[in-house]
């Protein structure tokens, strides 16, 4: 799966406003609402599942990357976003370490290989230092577009 | 004394070893000395980076060969495949979900 899979290019973030974990949860999920990619009658619904999500343990990875996600009726396929915050954000990460890079994830409830395989294809670039410092510097979505585009021109993955 | 061992194990989630199992699997992993690898058909990760462990995408019924050589490597190895076998502990946490999913207006 690559980042163009799923990314919705019109809810991309290169600069959230909010310094806390719900707050970037909410403001991500408002994008995906924005770019015509979930319900706005479902925006509330979805932030709850994702932040009971949290509840059961950070998806801050580690790598000041973190990816929050839910399974939601709402969607029929798996859509997410990327989001960039300058300052880093506290989300009880499990190296401690504020979180700067952002993918939210919802995908259909019985379709859990997708959700596997955009976590792979997340994880596997995240695994280049490169990847992660460009990401954090982006001035505008557009230029996180192109660096996921990118990424997803390197890979070799399916 | 070094020791090098090794056993298969069937990720038995529904969901696949997705990121609260990788993150448990990753955390154990760190409690001990060895070395800890996880092999899948076509890659070997080091079963203490949650990231690499992500990197499977591993779904349910994928078979796995735990690898652990190092100081503590008997013990080691039982603990994690111990998670395997307790199925991460997924059935309470999966019921949260659900009701958390179903719940919500």
């Amino acid at each position: 799966m690559k980042f163009s899979d799923f990314v919705a290019t019109g809810a991309i973030r290169s600069h959230v406003d909010s310094s806390t974990k719900e707050g970037v949860i909410r403001e991500m999920a408002t994008a995906l609402v924005e770019a015509g990619r979930i319900p706005a009658s479902d925006l509330e619904s979805i932030v709850k599942a994702i932040l009971k999500r949290e509840d059961l343990g950070t998806t801050g990875i580690g790598r000041g990357v973190a990816v929050p996600h839910t399974k939601h009726p709402s969607v029929d396929k798996l859509v997410g976003t990327v989001a960039v915050s300058q300052e880093g954000i506290d989300f009880d990460s499990l190296d401690g370490d504020p979180v700067h890079l952002f993918f939210l994830l919802v995908s259909p409830p019985d379709q859990p290989g997708q959700h596997l395989r955009a976590l792979e294809n997340i994880s596997r670039q995240l695994r280049d230092d490169a990847f992660c410092r460009e990401l954090k510097a982006a001035k505008a979505p557009a230029d996180i577009q192109h660096l996921l585009e990118a990424a997803d021109n390197h890979g070799m993955v399916s | 004394m070094q020791q090098a061992v090794s056993r298969d194990v069937v990720v038995g989630l529904k969901q696949g070893l997705h990121a609260r199992p990788a993150d448990m699997l990753a955390r154990e992993a760190r409690k001990w000395q060895s070395r800890i690898e996880l092999v899948s058909k076509s890659q070997r990760v080091d079963g203490k980076s949650i990231l690499e462990v992500l990197t499977l995408a591993a779904e349910e019924g994928t078979r796995l060969v735990v690898e652990v050589a190092g100081p503590d490597a008997t013990e080691a190895l039982a603990a994690i495949v111990r998670l395997f076998d307790s199925n991460f502990h997924e059935n309470e946490e999966t019921a949260v979900d659900t009701a958390g999913r179903i719940t919500t207006p």
